[in-house]
């Protein structure tokens, strides 16, 4: 199946001189959830802004289920559903009247079930007869989430949507948007929370000044990049490493009572190797832990590793 | 025709109305009110009469023309301003609606409102003073064209403004004293020559006298050349409006 947004050499320069995206190359494909990851200042938000029509690329093309944004933008803009970074809300209105205006914008009949559903979701319903002005900062977030909904996107963009939210709306969002997902509709999320990206995303993509310096599955890249370390707590503590372990980069840590290995989780990892070393060298150990490498770890990684 | 988003907008901005009711409604009758104690009642009865027309009723077209050119100005250029101060122009601009659609909205309500306002002034006018209406149908179409004409020039000021200021200044420094030395009070006819010639330049002078002729059937300039500089007007203004969108100037980065 083609992919539901085709990016082609996207570039942006602002008129201020600043370049903030630079050939971009990427496709989204057809219900997933892509994580968007970058530091601030990356180019995440404008990357969303070309693509929902509020800043006009200076080169490239993107098509959004075949059509072109540009040329052919009232029936891309159609499938689109955006919910900004800022929490900009029409503040003397009601949450029912916005969420309706939103539906009539994107040239849809009035269909009072649907915001009615819309808002239930979103925990929204005791409220709709407030003004937006009276809610808490999370229930303007969920409002612009209902006024995104409210015209049945088949792709939402999601800019920083968990920004300055607490924990249980937070985890009330990811499962509103896993709920979306299975009903097929695209999620793009921007982020700088790793953890939300590894929770939620199929597939990431990292941006950097300006350049998508990686994109891959999710899964993959915690394969690829994620390491894995073991910690050995040592009987006795060594005041140096015996050269018989030199081949296996070892380090020596907590006053010589600590092992540290670190292994790539692709591959062999040389486990059966250092365990025979050890064995030969007799260094014995009481106890053993393992970590792994999260989202973030590889993040730090991969950002500095390309300064 | 996306018609529903066209009405969605022109019911927000017409929500907008409603919710600030004495403000919109009440304002303009209160200062036409005014106008008449002073120029009707105090004024009026030292002067005889224009060209053949009481004072209080000459002055009718022209305090109607002086609110419908303010209140279209405000509200129109309010209208787009505000969204964009706000930030909710970004769910316009992302919407799949032409930029006609978006002007049809936001224009036909400021519009409505003048209309309204227009006719609660004539309203309040003739209880005051004994009014008649030659020409009610020309009445009509030059009070539509008028109020759609001065729309569209606030909607261009709401998109030129970056800031509040800006947004008083064309009305302020601008419309008001053209309105003032426009005829709105007296007949250009009672003027020096030489000032007669200045006033002339004056694009409003034209919109008061070929309203003043609806109402009693005679005018400072001929009919035929308030209605071209009217047109002329609304065609200045389509064609900024149109440079607008078509540049993003101000839109979009």
């Amino acid at each position: 199946m083609p992919p539901i947004i085709s990016i082609t050499n996207l570039s942006k320069v602002y008129a201020s001189g600043l370049r903030a995206l630079s050939g971009i190359h990427l496709d989204i494909a057809r219900g997933e959830i892509f994580a968007l990851l970058g530091p601030n200042g990356a180019g995440k938000t404008t990357l969303i802004s070309i693509l929902c029509g509020l800043v006009t690329a200076s080169e490239g093309r993107v098509l959004a289920d075949g059509h072109d944004i540009a040329t052919d933008y009232l029936a891309a803009r159609r499938l689109i559903g955006l919910v900004p970074q800022e929490l900009t809300t029409d503040a003397f209105e009601t949450v029912w009247a916005t969420t309706t205006f939103s539906r009539g914008l994107f040239g849809l009949k009035p269909n009072p079930a649907h915001i009615e559903r819309v808002l239930r979701d979103l925990s929204l319903w005791d409220k709709k007869d407030s003004r937006i002005m009276t809610l808490s900062g999370g229930m303007k977030r969920r409002v612009l989430i209902a006024k995104a909904l409210s015209h049945e996107p088949r792709i939402l963009f999601l800019d920083e949507p968990t920004a300055g939210v607490d924990v249980a709306l937070r985890q009330d969002m990811w499962r509103l948007v896993r709920a979306l997902r299975d009903t097929g509709v695209t999620i793009i999320l921007t982020t700088h929370y790793i953890d939300e990206a590894e929770e939620m995303a199929d597939r990431v993509g990292v941006i950097r000044k300006g350049e998508l310096i990686l994109v891959e599955e999710k899964a993959e890249l915690m394969r690829k990049l994620g390491k894995k370390q073991l910690t050995l707590q040592l009987d006795a503590a060594l005041a140096a490493l015996p050269a018989g372990l030199a081949q296996h980069h070892l380090e020596l840590t907590g006053g010589g009572r600590e092992l540290v290995y670190t292994y790539d989780t692709k591959g062999d990892a040389g486990l059966t190797g250092l365990l025979a070393d050890l064995a030969a060298a007799g260094i014995r150990f009481h106890d053993l832990r393992t970590s792994q490498s999260s989202l973030e770890d590889i993040f730090v990684d991969l950002v500095k590793e390309r300064a | 025709m996306n018609v529903f988003a066209v009405r969605a907008i022109y019911g927000f901005e017409m929500a907008r109305f409603w919710r600030t009711a004495l403000q919109s409604i009440v304002a303009p009758v209160i200062a036409t009110s005014l106008y008449f104690v002073v120029f009707g009642a105090a004024i009026g009865s030292r002067v005889a009469s224009v060209e053949g027309v009481p004072y209080g009723a000459f002055i009718v077209p022209g305090l109607i023309m002086l609110s419908l050119l303010t209140q279209s100005i405000a509200n129109a250029s309010f209208g787009i301003y505000f969204p964009r101060f706000a930030g909710t122009i970004y769910e316009i601009l992302s919407a799949p609606v032409r930029p006609l659609e978006i002007v049809l909205g936001y224009v036909g309500a400021a519009a409505s409102k003048s209309i309204l306002i227009g006719l609660i002034i004539l309203a309040t006018s003739a209880l005051f003073v004994p009014l008649r209406i030659e020409h009610p149908v020309f009445m009509a179409l030059f009070l539509v064209l008028t109020a759609v004409t001065f729309s569209l020039f606030g909607f261009l000021i709401g998109l030129w403004a970056d800031g509040f200021e800006k947004l008083q200044l064309v009305p302020l420094l601008v419309v008001t004293p053209l309105t003032f030395l426009g005829g709105s009070f007296y007949s250009i006819e009672m003027l020096p020559p030489f000032w007669r010639g200045v006033s002339l330049a004056n694009p409003v002078v034209y919109l008061i006298s070929g309203f003043r002729w609806a109402f009693f059937g005679r005018s400072d300039v001929s009919i035929g050349i308030s209605v071209g500089m009217a047109l002329l007007f609304l065609v200045l203004c389509l064609a900024g409006i149109v440079w607008i969108f078509r540049t993003g100037y101000r839109l979009k980065s």
